[in-house]
């Protein structure tokens, strides 16, 4: 990778900063001012809570769904396969993040070796 | 590793508070958990194109897990940038009652708001769990500096994760590149199932993942801000059913 690679367009890094940096802190700053006066059990709150883990959620499905780069080799049934073995583990470890990540990469990775 | 006791010398110095501070990223498992997220956004970014500098840069200045794969995957799949702002800003509303929570911790009758903007730029899901647990051990005048050195180790280590996950997508065999990539859905998948202690949550979580298949089967162009607000809307209406029958 070349230093210019490296830094890349000066495009992306305005991108960055208007789409990301701005309506990301947006929220801490107004939370700095504005402190006080916030019950965190508002119906609002649980409303916005809720579109925002949906918002994520579809993320989530969508890099396992439609992969970029390297995980697009991984054929669908691993990738969900993975994603499921993991959940279940998750949740028999009562909720262990770190089981259900290790399961999901293992079977992945065994079931990749498998099918050769 | 213990913190000294309140009334102990130690804490006389603001950067020794600001050392146990940074220290303290070693006594938490948390950190474990956002080295390996971080290592999948860096490998992410590669694969998505974006640079290691713009990688970094997510980092430093949004410093929200969510926050930047949300920008990294809708910016990769062709979205506006109107579209991306307003994904990350649904996204970044939660921050507002963590800063809320979190920031009292630390004030002090004579502290200015300014002396607060870091710390508040810090705060993110695991600096606020951090903060429940080791702020009551440290003296209320030096928890600033403790936070800014809390905060910046764990940024720290993000910023090297980061860095380590997009080299290793360049240059890893395609199999353990894809083993770095899907630990970024897992580990927000799992992180975001721990989190959800409200049905409504629960069930936003599951219809945004279903519903994006279903989008995408249909071929109705459902953007991603249309589904987050329906199916958060059904999420929040099952919440206010159960309690109008509670």
């Amino acid at each position: 990778m070349s230093f210019a690679q490296a830094i890349g367009d000066w495009h992306a890094l305005a991108v960055l900063f208007v789409a990301g940096v701005i309506s990301n802190q947006i929220w801490r700053m107004l939370g700095l001012w504005f402190g006080g006066g916030i019950d965190e059990g508002s119906e609002l709150l649980v409303w916005v809570r809720a579109v925002a883990t949906a918002i994520l959620a579809g993320v989530i499905a969508q890099i396992v769904v439609q992969p970029p780069g390297a995980l697009a080799t991984v054929p669908d049934v691993l990738r969900y396969g993975a994603v499921a073995a993991g959940l279940v583990v998750f949740l028999l470890t009562r909720r262990s993040i770190f089981a259900g990540v290790v399961t999901g990469e293992v079977f992945m990775l065994a079931g990749k070796w498998w099918l050769g | 590793m213990a913190l000294p006791p309140l009334d102990s010398p130690q804490w006389q110095s603001p950067w020794r508070a600001f050392a146990w501070g940074l220290r303290s990223i070693t006594q938490t498992i948390l950190t474990i958990v956002l080295f390996v997220t971080y290592l999948g956004i860096g490998a992410l970014a590669h694969d998505t194109h974006f640079s290691l500098l713009w990688t970094l840069c997510s980092t430093l200045f949004v410093w929200a897990g969510p926050a930047q794969i949300i920008l990294i995957t809708t910016l990769g799949s062709g979205a506006t940038l109107i579209q991306s702002a307003i994904a990350v800003t649904v996204s970044a509303i939660r921050l507002f009652p963590m800063v809320v929570s979190v920031l009292p911790l630390m004030r002090t009758p004579t502290t200015k708001r300014r002396e607060l903007i870091f710390a508040a730029h810090l705060t993110a899901v695991t600096l606020w769990v951090e903060c429940h647990r080791f702020l009551p051990q440290v003296p209320r005048e030096r928890r600033i500096a403790f936070v800014h050195g809390l905060g910046c180790g764990l940024v720290s280590v993000c910023l090297v994760a980061n860095t380590v996950g997009y080299f290793l997508a360049a240059n890893l065999t395609q199999t353990l590149g894809a083993a770095i990539l899907l630990l970024t859905p897992l580990s927000f998948l799992f992180s975001t199932a721990r989190n959800s202690r409200e049905v409504a949550d629960v069930v936003a979580l599951v219809l945004g993942i279903v519903l994006y298949p279903l989008a995408a089967m249909m071929n109705s162009g459902l953007d991603i801000l249309v589904r987050g607000v329906l199916a958060g809307t059904i999420a929040y209406g099952v919440h206010w059913w159960r309690e109008v029958r509670a």
